[in-house]
């Protein structure tokens, strides 16, 4: 299995043994002492182009790289570059890869990142485009649901609040249906739900999934609780916004039927989704989740540059 | 069992292409994405259009025939997936030269539009579209860049 030079744009690319072998990569680089981390990708420069906000993506990237040896730089406000000048995305990725190893993007417009990708002689990691996909929080998310369970077949989880939008759930679900025996609950308000080409693929894998508008409904079925936040940011109708808004708040009275083990995941940021009591009970996992992301990025990272085989 | 008494609808052409087996309905929309209404080549040909005839091997069909004409690969291509299961014949002396049964390529690229407006398809400048073939039957196209898949009703050719 050979990662380098290969670019992660989608998990529709990956197999369940590519995924399996970058948990262990993670799995092993966790486990090393920092001064040997070090030594992985000395000396090599990752750009990190954002062209939207983010707080954990992008540190946790530039602190896996920072941690493998490597320099990072880039660029997080769009206002300062030349696409105001009215630079195509093309030609940004065709000047950014003269100055860097690798690229990171993340982009308002779905498929941006595989345009990236197509341009660049570069690998090119998607940081999420659009709605679409989300690829190394899911590797994360993994990780994480590996962490807690030891695996990741035979457990049963939902997901809840923006499904229609949210890319970390799109993602999540491709990669899950990979995996044996797990049964998916989709909670989401009426006009939010799973898009249907999504749908449409689990079906074909013959994946057992029930679409509910109630979290109460389903809170004692299932061992993780991956809740998202209703992205005001993908409305096209701020009146739609307002009324789904808050939807769903998770709390202790409706984790009071939860069974003991479960867990709670969130990608982050919360706006109202999760209360904030939830986070001094043991079902909350959320901040730990976030953590992974730092060896779950290293791994790929040291993959697809060369530093580990 | 013929007795020699039906009629032919169409006659036949001397030279040109007769594209046949198209599903019912869809010949007006195949002659004018191919501008047969219009004067392409001189001396003028005539184009003959047949709608739900019978079929063996369909039912029923539509039959266009069109003298003097040639079919661009890019026309071929945007014709497997308006009329998919149409199949070609070339004409030369009232004779069948070349049977050609058009297959949808694996890979479109700029004949078809992505209908989600998010996609950088929509939003970069200079971007050709490209879609992948994910199955034939039935016809199911992903979108290269945001993988939206298309059943055949929900193309839009460009």
């Amino acid at each position: 299995m050979n990662f380098n030079g290969k670019d992660i744009i989608s998990i529709v690319d990956m197999s369940r043994q590519e995924i399996d072998h970058i948990l262990e990569v993670a799995q092993m680089i966790e486990k090393m002492p920092r001064n040997e981390q070090l030594k992985i990708l000395p000396g090599r420069i990752l750009a990190l182009l954002f062209f939207e906000p983010s707080t954990r993506t992008r540190l946790s990237f530039d602190t896996a790289f920072n941690m493998l040896g490597g320099r990072t730089m880039g660029l997080s406000d769009v206002e300062v570059s030349s696409i105001k000048k009215g630079e195509t995305l093309h030609d940004t990725i065709k000047t950014v890869e003269q100055y860097a190893d690798a690229i990171v993007l993340r982009h308002n417009h779905d498929g941006a990142a595989r345009l990236a990708a197509d341009a660049a002689c570069v690998p090119v990691i998607n940081a999420g485009d659009g709605s679409n996909q989300h690829p190394t929080q899911t590797l994360l998310d993994l990780y994480t649901i590996k962490k807690i369970r030891g695996s990741i077949d035979n457990f049963d989880i939902a997901l809840i609040g923006d499904l229609k939008y949210g890319r970390t759930v799109h993602s999540l679900v491709t990669a899950l249906k990979m995996y044996n025996n797990i049964k998916m609950f989709f909670v989401s308000p009426p006009n939010l739900k799973m898009p249907e080409y999504i749908l449409r693929e689990l079906d074909e894998h013959k994946v057992k999934y029930s679409e509910h508008e109630s979290m109460e409904e389903i809170v004692s079925l299932i061992d993780i609780l991956y809740m998202t936040r209703i992205q005001q940011e993908r409305f096209p109708d701020p009146a739609e916004y307002e009324k789904v808004k808050e939807s769903y708040i998770l709390n202790n009275t409706v984790l009071y039927k939860a069974r003991k083990n479960l867990k709670v995941l969130h990608p982050l940021p919360r706006v109202v989704e999760i209360d904030k009591e939830v986070d001094d009970t043991p079902f909350a996992y959320y901040f730990q989740q976030a953590r992974n992301g730092v060896p779950a990025r290293q791994a790929i990272l040291s993959l697809v540059l060369g530093g580990i085989n | 069992m013929k007795n020699g008494n039906e009629k032919l609808h169409i006659p036949k052409i001397e030279k040109g292409i007769v594209i046949d087996h198209i599903p019912v309905g869809m010949a007006l929309k195949v002659a004018s994405f191919l501008n047969l209404d219009a004067k392409v080549e001189e001396p003028c040909g005539i184009t003959t259009i047949g709608i739900n005839y019978d079929s063996k091997k369909m039912g029923n069909k539509d039959l266009i025939k069109v003298e003097n004409r040639n079919l661009s690969q890019k026309e071929l291509d945007s014709l497997s997936i308006m009329a998919p299961g149409a199949s070609i014949k070339r004409i030369e002396n009232y004779t069948v030269i070349e049977k050609i049964n058009i297959k949808i390529p694996e890979v479109i690229e700029n004949l078809i539009c992505c209908n989600n407006p998010r996609c950088i398809s929509n939003n970069e400048r200079g971007l050709t579209t490209k879609f992948l073939t994910v199955t034939h039957e039935p016809l199911i196209l992903k979108c290269h860049f945001c993988e939206r898949t298309y059943n055949q009703d929900e193309i839009k050719l460009l």
